[in-house]
């Protein structure tokens, strides 16, 4: 997977654009910063979200994180293949373990989200609090 | 090779019985309908008496206790539990049934109005329920007189500020009771003063949920100005008497302007922790909250005792029947026990305890919030070459109980450290010598630290296969 | 003081490691003049055999042990074998704290772990969970997961439900955005009335709770109820006041109920005036994410051999805080061990026998209570070990009385939950009772 291609927000997820649609997971730092991934609770197709709200649900043993709609839109497919391997989030967090994927309705709201250096950068300021 | 006991299940061989129990006299004249009936509950098991004796024996040897040894478990209060109070609940003549009528229950209904006359007098404040169930039952129920106190009044408001250093039951209770959360940062000194607390002080905040002493062991000494904040904004002072061990006959949280808390029986007053209960958590009010109170109430009445189950403006019933009375019994008799004389000598000897093992592991451990410490003390793994998990783990190996990990959330890698009363001076010596070498171990060998614990019946068990996929019951033919 | 084990000369030792004069310089921290409030009214300490004589003189106050008791609605007198008081008694089931350290505490895991699996065999449901407090409280939780789970906010509560149970579940939504709605019953049968229920159902309704034996005393038909609730996609619990039933009927699961919640205080828990009990739930795998409560299980350790350990954690308060399924922490760990030790003692057979003396010394009174002429046996047939009896002259709190001064406490008068029902009495039958307790009733209440 071409990171540099994606998109990245600030709560550590990746957006790729394909045609009208994105596909949403989150990055090595968040499947690293969480643990080994028990489950993730997935959304169910169709469901409407505004930019900004929680999606999904990915847990490990001790810690809970929401995913969060990067834009807003609609629900059209979740990774049904983390329900019985979750582990797909940790092993290939830019690949196989894509979250979901969701229409666009206003493509200017992805201007607002960072690319790899701006992101790169975004993670070296973390590292240095 | 597995070396544990068996599944009672993978023991079981038809056509054994463990129970001298005969069949009913009556004649065998059923009154139901027989597609109602069940199937045989075919994989229950079938042991003799002698067999089960030995399986839970041998499933005894594989536990750590209070009565086994130490158990510093910060926040918990993992005191001594007194035998004889153990023996006064068994007693038959207290098993009455709950709706038995009150005449023939006066002795149960003097324990519980006891119970309540001691807790009244040790915090201070006017009225108590013995309802809930535990700690955190406690806390729904004081947020839920608190709401319907502010309702009455015009406006239940919206918000509940709780210190980033409490329990994660104080969020969750007051989410239930219909709040919405505000985390407030606690300060330097890990405290909440008027500092801490004026930014957030709108005329949204319901109350403030309070640990007093805190979660790090320290006194909030600006209880006061805090409460009387609150107060001049229209809101209420939740106080969690999680560790009131350390205030016991020194201070009482209702002279201090606490307006509702609750407590913990099986924690400040000797009742066992059953590992992981049963429990129960009285809740305290100060006056203008009694008309709140669940039902039902016990009450004196001249020479006797009765009980009132209607009150109009309760929030109603948290639990069926009287709360948790055994419990209560065995409160009671440990306050019995203690006397008036002796409460206080159990919060000196609590906060003694714990001040000697912070001035003898000071110079070996991080301390990250140095105010003065109560009843427990929170070190950090900061600069240490293993995390707080394998001194814990380590700690087994040497035959002492962890300390609380990992909590408060305010310290990195925290170690919650509560000695509680009961301990000896050489039991925490002996708990400090062995620190001190598992610090030692700690920079010469650290991977014996992350072994560990080696000498315990299992080793460190893979928690992430138990989350990932969940195995919750046995089933015939599925063995791991 | 036999609970402080230090000496003066250890305390003295200790304030100069500290650096103190007096232990009051460990508690400057709190306010001037708030310190050593006066306990003056408290009485002074009592040594163990001064404790004793005084618990002695509470149970000399409680007369109620002479009187042969007929009393159940929610709390039964059931035989429990001593070995169940002896193992459960142990210190090492007794003082630990919850498994947070599981390679220490394999014990209570693994005794949890076999109670869990036992209460999913009798409720005929995929998981149970370690223990909420009470049968109330867990029918409360269990409102609070069929809302959350479904998205809905309505709920139809039957209308023969205990009635402690309702109130509780009050008690629970009162500041929630959860509607509560009664479904009435249908007096001839004593069970919920379908079309009521029928009419009540939509599909705004997160779940429809009924209680199976109800609080008459009869059994529901809890597979017409799940049929009618799931047509509209509600979720059906099964309330169980009373345990011992789960072993004599159908199981709640094999009915095509998604949860049973409630009671299980008749598996070796002794009546205790109340408490503790033991609040069970068991449901159906779809839910087990979103359960409250503790949950053991199975998993191996670095050399792979088999442990036990507290898992699906992220549910709970201490990580989900404000978002967590439940507030419950401390539960009723050591209740849960007990029973299930009970069932494990009682075993295949016996929890049979004594559920099937319960439900035959019930019906033994019944059939002969029926042919009084001063009395009536309100629903003759399909209930468990409750009978609800309705007086045809005064009122059922005179036959109380009046059984009383025979030594007699006979039930449970309705009109203590319904001032409505001043006629009506609810008794409960068990195997503690035989055919000469039963008779010596049967002759107390007369023609």
């Amino acid at each position: 997977m071409a990171k540099e291609n994606l998109l990245y927000s600030k709560d550590h997820e990746w957006v790729r654009r394909e045609g009208d649609t994105v596909v949403i997971g989150v990055t090595d730092y968040a499947q690293h910063e969480l643990g080994d991934v028990v489950f993730v609770d997935l959304p169910a197709a169709g469901k409407e979200l505004k930019k900004g709200d929680p999606v999904a649900n990915i847990e490990s043993v001790k810690a809970v994180s929401d995913v969060y709609a990067p834009v807003s839109g609609k629900v059209i497919e979740a990774n049904a293949k983390l329900n019985d391997s979750p582990e797909l989030v940790n092993q290939d967090p830019f690949g196989e373990g894509w979250i979901f994927k969701m229409s666009v309705e206003q493509a200017s709201e992805l201007d607002e989200l960072m690319d790899l250096k701006k992101y790169e950068e975004y993670l070296k300021g973390i590292a240095g609090e | 090779m597995n070396t544990l006991p068996k599944l009672i299940f993978e023991l079981s061989r038809e056509g054994k019985i463990g129970v001298g129990l005969n069949e009913a006299d009556v004649p065998e004249e059923p009154a139901v309908d027989p597609e109602l009936l069940r199937r045989e509950l075919a994989d229950f098991p079938q042991l003799s008496e002698v067999e089960i004796v030995r399986h839970y024996m041998a499933l005894a040897k594989l536990n750590y206790s209070v009565d086994a040894g130490f158990y510093p478990l910060g926040s918990c209060t993992m005191k001594y539990n007194p035998k004889i109070n153990e023996k006064l609940a068994a007693a038959e003549e207290l098993q009455a049934h709950p709706y038995a009528p009150h005449d023939l229950v006066q002795g149960n209904l003097e324990i519980l109005a006891r119970l309540e006359e001691w807790l009244r007098e040790l915090t201070g404040l006017a009225g108590f329920t013995l309802a809930p169930a535990a700690g955190a039952h406690g806390e729904f129920t004081g947020m839920l007189m608190v709401r319907k106190y502010l309702q009455e009044k015009g406006d239940p408001r919206r918000l509940v500020l709780i210190p980033d250093s409490a329990h994660g039951t104080n969020p969750a209770s007051a989410h239930f009771a219909g709040y919405d959360v505000k985390e407030i940062a606690s300060s330097a000194q890990g405290t909440i003063g008027l500092a801490e607390l004026r930014p957030h002080l709108t005329p949204e905040v319901a109350a403030l949920m309070m640990t007093n002493p805190n979660t790090l062991g320290i006194f909030e000494s600006d209880i006061m100005a805090v409460a009387d904040a609150l107060h001049a904004n229209g809101s209420l002072l939740y106080m969690d008497g999680a560790n009131l061990n350390a205030l016991l006959g020194v201070v009482r949280p209702g002279d201090l302007g606490v307006d509702v808390m609750h407590i913990n029986l099986h924690k400040t007053f000797s009742t066992p922790h059953g590992g992981g209960g049963p429990g129960s958590g009285p809740v305290g009010v100060a006056a203008h909250l009694l008309p709140y109170l669940p039902v039902p109430r016990v009450r004196r009445q001249g020479d006797g005792f009765d009980v009132v189950f209607d009150d109009p403006r309760s929030i109603g019933r948290v639990k069926n029947f009287y709360g948790q009375f055994l419990v209560i019994v065995r409160a009671l008799a440990y306050l019995m026990t203690l006397g008036r004389e002796n409460v206080g000598r159990v919060a000196e000897d609590a906060v003694l305890n714990a001040n000697y093992v912070r001035k003898r592991l000071e110079g070996l451990l991080d301390l990250p919030y140095k105010g003065p410490s109560l009843h427990e003390v929170v070190f950090s793994d900061s600069g240490l070459p293993v995390k707080t998990l394998d001194i814990a783990k380590r700690l087994l190996d040497y035959g002492i109980h962890p300390f609380t990990i990992y909590f408060p959330l305010i310290v990195h890698g925290a170690m919650m450290i509560e000695p509680t009363e009961s301990e000896s001076k050489e039991t925490l010596d002996d708990f400090i010598a062995v620190m001190g070498t598992i610090l030692r171990e700690a920079r010469e060998d650290p991977e014996l630290l992350r072994q560990a614990p080696t000498r315990t019946p299992v080793r460190r068990l893979d928690e992430t296969l138990a989350a990932r996929k969940p195995v919750l019951r046995w089933r015939k033919g599925e063995s791991l | 003081m036999r609970y402080l084990p230090l000496t003066d000369a250890e305390r003295e030792e200790m304030k100069r490691v500290i650096g103190i004069a007096d232990v009051s310089d460990l508690f400057t921290c709190i306010p001037s003049g708030q310190c050593r409030p006066q306990l003056g009214t408290l009485p002074k300490a009592l040594s163990e055999p001064e404790l004793t004589a005084l618990f002695r003189e509470f149970g000399r106050r409680n007369s109620f042990p002479g009187y042969l008791s007929f009393l159940g609605a929610g709390a039964y007198s059931h035989f429990i074998p001593e070995v169940v008081s002896y193992l459960s008694a142990k210190g090492e089931f007794l003082t630990p704290y919850t498994p947070y350290q599981p390679e220490v505490s394999q014990g209570s895991l693994q005794a949890i772990f076999e109670y869990q699996t036992m209460m999913a065999m009798l409720t005929g449901l995929d998981v149970a969970n370690a223990s909420l407090y009470d049968g109330a409280t867990a029918a409360a939780e269990a409102v609070l997961l069929a809302t959350r789970r479904s998205g809905r906010g309505r709920v139809l509560l039957a209308g023969n439900l205990h009635p402690e149970y309702a109130a509780v579940i009050r008690t629970y939504v009162q500041n929630l955005p959860i509607e509560l709605v009664t479904v009435a019953a249908d007096k001839a049968s004593g069970r919920v009335d379908a079309a009521d229920l029928g009419a009540k159902l939509n599909d705004a309704t997160a779940a429809v709770l009924f209680q199976s034996p109800n609080f008459l005393g009869v059994v529901e038909d809890g597979r017409g109820i799940a049929a009618a609730a799931h047509e509209r996609k509600v979720f059906v619990v099964q309330v169980v006041a009373e345990a011992m039933s789960l072993a004599y009927f159908a199981a709640p699961g094999d009915a095509g109920v998604d949860m049973a919640v409630g009671e299980a205080q008749s598996f070796g828990l002794t009546l205790g005036f109340g408490g503790p009990y033991l609040g069970f739930m068991a449901v159906r795998e779809e839910f087990m994410r979103q359960m409250p409560g503790r949950l053991v299980g199975q998993t191996r350790d670095l050399d792979g051999k088999r442990g036990y350990v507290l898992t699906l954690s992220t549910r709970e308060q201490h990580i989900k805080r404000e978002k967590a399924t439940s507030n419950i922490c401390t539960n009723q760990a050591w209740c849960a061990l007990r029973a299930g030790m009970y069932l494990a003692v009682m075993g295949r057979t016996g929890l049979a026998r004594a559920a099937r003396a319960c439900h035959l010394n019930a019906a033994y009174f019944a059939k002969l209570a029926a042919k009084k002429r001063s009395v009536r046996v309100v629903y003759e047939r399909n209930f468990f070990n409750e009978v609800l009896l309705e007086v045809r002259k005064g009122s059922a709190g005179d036959l109380v009385a009046d059984l009383r001064k025979k030594g007699i406490l006979a039930g449970v008068p309705m009109a203590w939950f319904d001032p409505g029902q001043k006629d009506r009495l609810l008794l409960a039958f068990s195997e503690v009772h035989d055919r000469a307790a039963i008779d010596r009733l049967l002759d107390a209440i007369g023609e």
